[in-house]
């Protein structure tokens, strides 16, 4: 049995020599920080090599930003529970820095009723739109398309909706995301329930079919090259330009499975395409949630897409109450 | 270790074992799990109850079969049944001192109601834990918070069976007597006490969730659900707009529900379907919650019982705040401990299964002289 392409890890590393990358102008390793070294656990799954890192200005705001929010974020919940460390790592997944009361409006509230949340959230976006800023310049610097920046575009779109965008149309700072583990899904469940199940819009329902949509492609892909590893599939840039038995195994299998086959080329396409649409469709979803609908169910059924059932909810359409939770005949 | 002509026998007959291993570990295995599910039953047994039209998923399943059997407490439920007077009986209010509720009780029915009582709530501490530890010519002093409270108790259970009939009598003759929250204890389990705020350095809505309370069934929904839905008459639980675009903005103009106040009703009705053991499909179609045409019938049921404990909150709980001792008020506030639906249901979908408490309690029925049948 060939278990070697069967496993889940990778099953070649290479380590030697750490890659420190070009350095065609000589003033470049400034930049990168680190001393590269091997992990063999980081191997199992990727690269064995970490490291170095290009830090660069977008890098050290970005972070700078970030950190800066994770701890306002983090010393909330800790003076919340009184500066007590057991208690903060006991409720550490219930704690949440929340935004502001609904009655201030847009206005700044006070720094303890959601005052923080406003500066947490300020830093937080200078610090993805710099960490988007800079996929586009490292991107620009490989003289490498823009590909991974629109889609990371794509979710801070999505992250700009939630946090800026509509609570700025709908009037209120309150209508945004706690940051916090449990508390951000008990947002996401009474923003459903609120504006009458979520389920019914159509934005949302798009989302949903891209998202499955991108884990079959994902599982496909996947599968796919992996099961023609052995006749040098993973190679896939090169099978894109001088098509090999890899390629045309996993084609024919393909097409003789469901009469269509994606490219070597193209699958990247479907994959981009769905990840990417996950995320804009899903905002769209949002953003017209209490600004254009405010029910969706009625909306749904004003669209006719919401059918009413024909059935009982009524004691006296099942006999007796013994009947109906079941307890009777 | 093994002897030579074995180690021979299968370096000449080398054989694949991996796959017939698989396959006979894999069949082998799924009989025995199959033997033994069926010799010791499914551990993960499940019961469902179908609550609405077929195809809307509409169901309560019941993970917890144990549930379904018989309510412990119902064996240790004490009941007699009255004596039917002949019309020529002396009342209690004539033969005691201060009687002021069940005063028109027969002698005999009151003593059997008083037995019923101690049975009841202080099986252990007997007349003592209400009249004290005194002779029974001094048992009308009112000089023990206990009585003080247990006659308030009465009036309390004979108003909710007098005007809440359409929650406490709704599927069937049931009602409630001092056993449907006591259970044989001095004090009823799952009373509860005020805790908001529960957060510091925090005011407003970051101030009153996102703690694991038993206010808020642990979770991080705001804690003070019950404070607000369930001692008020005027809060209103609804949340949704009845129109597919209601413009305005939430928090501001008062009638647009904020995304926080969700969470208020989101935590009431977790703690509802947490007492009562079921889910939300129990009453709403889940699919338009707020949608009367899709509500089953146990939605006004439940609708007339949060009314109904507002109201013995208002009336009877809170107002004896001041006739307890420290140790019976809120660890935190010191409020009077109040009630709500797991006080009675504890958990199960009719407290004691649907029990008839009240069919040899004609005296805890009405607070007009009972009438015996």
């Amino acid at each position: 049995m060939s278990i070697e392409y069967q496993n889940i890890f990778t099953q070649v590393q290479v380590q030697g020599k750490p890659e420190w990358g070009m350095d065609d102008s000589g003033e470049m390793l400034a930049e990168r920080i680190g001393t590269p070294w091997f992990s063999t656990l980081a191997g199992f799954i990727g690269n064995a090599q970490i490291g170095p890192l290009y830090l660069g200005w977008t890098g050290m705001v970005s972070l700078a930003t970030g950190l800066i929010w994770f701890v306002m974020v983090g010393i909330s919940m800790l003076s919340q529970v009184g500066y007590s460390i057991p208690e903060f790592i006991r409720q550490l997944f219930w704690l949440a820095l929340e935004p502001p009361s609904p009655e201030y409006g847009l206005s700044m509230p006070p720094l303890d009723e959601g005052g923080w949340y406003i500066i947490a959230s300020f830093f937080l976006l200078v610090s993805v739109l710099t960490w988007l800023l800079r996929s586009y310049l490292l991107a620009a610097e490989h003289k490498m398309g823009k590909h991974v920046f629109w889609a990371f575009a794509s979710a801070v779109w999505l992250f700009l909706v939630l946090g800026l965008f509509r609570p700025v149309l709908m009037g209120s700072w309150s209508e945004a995301v706690p940051y916090g583990i449990f508390p951000h899904l008990d947002w996401t469940t009474a923003f459903s329930i609120r504006y009458g199940n979520l389920y019914y819009n159509p934005f949302h329902c798009l989302s949903i079919v891209f998202l499955y949509g991108s884990v079959l492609l994902f599982c496909m892909h996947g599968g796919t090259i992996l099961a023609v590893t052995r006749y040098g599939g993973d190679r896939e840039l090169e099978q894109i330009y001088d098509r090999g038995t890899a390629t045309e195994r996993a084609a024919l299998f393909w097409r003789w499975t469901m009469g269509f086959n994606a490219t070597m080329e193209g699958i990247h396409r479907w994959a981009w395409w769905f990840a990417v649409l996950t995320p804009i469709t899903g905002g769209i979803g949002i953003l017209l949630t209490g600004t254009v609908v405010d029910n969706w169910f009625i909306w749904a059924q004003e669209h006719n897409f919401a059918p009413m059932y024909d059935g009982a909810y009524g004691y006296e359409d099942y006999g007796s109450y013994e009947a109906f939770i079941g307890k009777e005949n | 270790m093994f002897p030579k002509w074995f180690d021979k026998w299968n370096a000449d007959n080398p054989t694949n074992i991996f796959g017939p291993a698989i396959a006979v570990g894999v069949v082998g295995s799924a009989i025995f799990a199959a033997a033994l599910i069926v010799t010791w039953g499914n551990p993960y047994q499940t019961e469902s109850m179908q609550t609405g039209p077929r195809g809307t998923g509409m169901s309560v399943p019941e993970y917890n079969v144990a549930r379904t059997a018989a309510d412990p407490t119902i064996e240790a439920y004490y009941t007699e049944e009255p004596y039917i007077p002949e019309g020529a009986e002396e009342l209690a209010k004539d033969v005691y001192e201060n009687v002021q509720v069940l005063g028109e009780l027969t002698d005999d029915n009151f003593n059997r109601v008083m037995l019923a009582i101690t049975q009841w709530v202080a099986p252990e501490e007997g007349c003592a834990y209400c009249h004290g530890d005194v002779d029974i010519s001094e048992y009308a002093s009112d000089e023990l918070y206990t009585k003080v409270v247990s006659r308030r108790m009465i009036q309390m259970t004979q108003n909710i069976n007098e005007n809440w009939d359409g929650h406490v009598n709704a599927v069937a003759e049931v009602g409630v007597n001092c056993y449907t929250c006591h259970r044989g204890q001095n004090v009823p389990s799952d009373i509860w006490f005020n805790v908001t705020p529960v957060n510091e350095n925090a005011s407003g809505w970051a101030a009153v969730q996102n703690r694991a309370t038993s206010m808020s069934s642990s979770t991080s929904l705001p804690s003070s659900a019950l404070e607000v839905y369930l001692t008020d008459y005027d809060s209103l639980v609804n949340v949704h707009d009845l129109d597919s675009r209601v413009a305005g903005v939430p928090g501001i103009d008062e009638e647009i529900a904020t995304i926080q106040k969700t969470e208020m009703t989101f935590s009431l009705m977790n703690y509802f379907a947490n007492s009562l053991g079921v889910n939300c499909v129990f009453c709403h179609n889940s699919r338009a919650f707020y949608d009367a045409a899709q509500y089953t019938p146990q939605w006004g049921i439940a609708q007339m019982g949060r009314q109904m404990v507002i109201e013995m909150n208002q009336e009877y709980l809170i107002p004896l705040e001041d006739q307890y001792p420290p140790e019976r008020l809120g660890p935190i506030f010191a409020d009077a401990p109040k009630a709500a639906c797991r006080t009675c249901h504890k958990g199960y979908q009719r407290p004691m299964q649907g029990l008839n408490v009240t069919d040899d309690w004609p005296e805890l029925v009405s607070s007009e002289a009972p009438v015996y049948e």
